[in-house]
């Protein structure tokens, strides 16, 4: 029996039917948690609001923490105003191949930094005092904008000709991204580490 | 000659032209690393990068295309339907590649807009080619698939190998679609960009170049084909059965559900296991023809694709995999390591031990031996090798100081780059980048004068 193809071509053909089976099954779920509003990914609106993230004892890692009113650029957006910002954003990061000098949720290119809770980097503090700007969000703008001009390391991130509106809705992106729960990873953000 | 076969042999001849530019684009890349300042405000690592991967893509590709055009017609025992299509397109996917290389390096990007994605660059990592390009891609897939299907239908004939090849050609194209939406979730757009990339390159290449290998292995060593096609299907239900879910291992953080922690661990785990069959396999074959062979370096690359796919796809890919290390290893340099060893041990190497089949076939050489493919193999795999343990010093370092101890913040990245032995291993990294680059050459030197070149006592008897 062992030495028949035919015994390995059906087992072949059934190990493959059952995986993918189970596999459609778990898109199906999965797909629902990483919808907007699912249980691991926020509604676009979230940036409304102020992100955080911290390690849940009962989980065992980090996840984000949203709390409080924390309107973009002091400017509350309604759901279609916010899913446009996200739109957007999607379309500034996929058109200057920004996933091929950095990561998302660890994906992409290891040149510059991983940018899923870029958003909550204790960095900007320092970019606020460079740009001059007073919050976050303007800090950010004002780099994507120009960044060989603010140029604080060896490799520069090349200036790609953003305008005002994609800088911002590049930001609302990386925004609502840090929301997202990514079973802990990046672990430790902002806890631990140099400061500069 | 058949025509299909006059047609593989454009399709190895790109494809081993692309691996240069592939090579050229890959030490470009890696002098960005030693040298930041390089080319700055003409063409950045990301362009430098997008042609790396993409030409490795291609090469493949079009290697695994030229393997198949090869192979086809003895096991039909006819020429291919469509034939006429295909080599047309041949110059269509030529051409094609060539314009979008020279639109990424001269016009780069675009503004914010679905015509970008259309005409300049998609973007999305390995699918950067522009929409336009992406389609000739499916149409060439397409009429490839036809040469294959439509050629059983007219020979009515079908062996275990191409059942499984024609079953495997439904995925390859239909997983290729995802190429093309641009969906402004990233967590959406991860997931079924996973399917694609994952699902190409740890499913339906693996059981691609296990048909091919299953050929290659009939006529490199006669070995019958009642032991291979059983080793194929144990290869494929043991690469499904495991590969399928261990697709997992990329939804551990990307926002899915904290199942596939366990899932993707697990079968992710034991995705090594039917590249150790290969190793067994390649062995067992070996030791049988007591590593006898007219075929030299179509035999060593042969093995060479069997350890290299169970090191560098296997061992490599398991020191990462579970979560509890993924969490610390995951993007970073580490990661690099795994793909290169990866790349070249499971697909590269059997595509040159099918290029060596093909020229001994075509130049009518009853022995294929020499030096010089001596050389080229011990430059390219000690070049592999080394730039694979640069990568992992410095994987490890970014591991430990940017993740483990530093929280991956931005201040942290930056510390993880300027450690020493990251630093010390990117370095090494390009050296052995360098030696590579050295051992293509003499392939290629190899290969262009294979059964040219006169043995050495021929060339006294000349000169005399």
């Amino acid at each position: 029996m062992f030495d028949d193809p035919a015994f390995w071509r059906a087992g072949a053909i059934s190990t493959v039917a059952v995986m993918v089976g189970v596999l459609i099954m778990l898109t199906v779920d999965s797909l629902a948690v990483i919808s907007p509003g699912g249980a691991h990914v926020p509604p676009y609106t979230v940036i409304n609001q102020h992100i955080d993230y911290k390690f849940d004892t009962k989980r065992g890692n980090d996840v984000p923490v949203i709390a409080g009113s924390e309107p973009l650029f002091g400017r509350a957006v309604d759901e279609s105003a916010a899913e446009a910002l996200i739109d957007k954003g999607k379309l500034v990061i996929q058109s200057r191949a920004c996933i091929n000098c950095h990561t998302f949720f660890g994906n992409g290119a290891y040149y510059g930094p991983d940018l899923t809770k870029a958003w909550i980097d204790p960095d900007w503090d320092t970019w606020q005092a460079i740009t001059g700007t007073s919050t976050r969000e303007d800090a950010m703008v004002s780099f994507l904008i120009d960044p060989e001009r603010y140029r604080t390391w060896t490799r520069t991130m090349p200036n790609l000709r953003l305008t005002r509106e994609e800088a911002e809705a590049t930001v609302a992106y990386l925004k609502w991204m840090a929301a997202i729960d990514t079973n802990g990873f990046p672990p430790n953000f902002g806890r631990m580490g140099p400061k500069r | 000659m058949y025509r299909s076969q006059q047609l593989a042999l454009k399709y190895l001849t790109a494809a081993i032209a692309l691996f240069g530019v592939m090579i050229i684009a890959g030490l470009l890349s890696a002098c960005y690393y030693v040298h930041p300042d390089l080319l700055f405000g003409i063409l950045h690592f990301n362009i430098a990068k997008i042609l790396h991967i993409d030409t490795m893509i291609i090469w493949l590709l079009m290697g695994f295309m030229g393997a198949i055009y090869w192979f086809l017609p003895g096991e039909f025992g006819r020429e291919l339907a469509g034939i006429k299509a295909a080599e047309i397109l041949f110059y269509v996917f030529c051409v094609a590649v060539a314009v979008v290389a020279v639109v990424f390096i001269f016009v780069q990007y675009g503004g914010s807009d679905e015509a970008a994605l259309w005409l300049i660059n998609q973007g999305r990592k390995y699918v950067e080619a522009p929409r336009w390009a992406a389609i000739s891609v499916v149409v060439v897939m397409a009429v490839f698939a036809y040469n294959v299907l439509g050629t059983a239908y007219a020979a009515r004939k079908i062996t275990g190998v191409t059942a499984v090849l024609m079953v495997d050609l439904i995925p390859l194209l239909a997983l290729y679609l995802i190429a093309f939406p641009a969906i402004s979730n990233m967590s959406v757009d991860l997931f079924w960009w996973w399917w694609l990339v994952h699902l190409w390159v740890e499913a339906t290449w693996e059981v691609l170049i296990g048909c091919i290998m299953a050929l290659t292995l009939m006529q490199l060593l006669g070995t019958s084909r009642r032991i291979v096609e059983t080793w194929l299907y144990i290869e494929v239900a043991l690469v499904l059965g495991t590969g399928i879910l261990g697709l997992g291992h990329h939804y551990f953080w990307i926002g899915t559900p904290s199942y596939w922690l366990a899932i993707g661990g697990f079968f992710s785990a034991l995705e090594p296991l039917p590249l150790l069959g290969m190793v067994v396999h390649a062995i067992y074959d070996a030791g049988t023809h007591r590593m006898k062979t007219t075929n030299q370096p179509a035999f060593y690359w042969m093995l060479a694709e069997a350890f290299g796919n169970f090191l560098g796809a296997g061992v490599w890919g398991f020191m990462i995999t579970l979560p509890q290390i993924n969490l610390y290893a995951h993007g970073t340099q580490w990661t690099v390591s795994h793909g290169h060893f990866a790349f070249w041990g499971a697909y590269a190497c059997g595509v040159l031990s099918v290029v060596y089949l093909v020229l001994q076939k075509t130049r009518g050489l009853t022995h294929v031996d020499g030096a010089l493919w001596k050389w080229s193999f011990a430059a390219l795999n000690l070049g592999i090798v080394g730039m694979v343990g640069g990568l992992l010093v410095s994987g490890v370092a970014q591991a430990f100081v940017e993740r483990a101890i530093g929280g991956s913040t931005h201040a942290a990245f930056i510390a993880g780059q300027e450690n020493q032995w990251f630093v010390e291993g990117m370095v090494t990294r390009l050296v052995f980048g360098f030696v590579f680059a050295a051992g293509y050459v003499v392939l290629v030197w190899d290969m262009v004068t294979l059964g040219k070149r006169l043995p050495v006592p021929a060339k006294l008897q000349a000169a005399e």
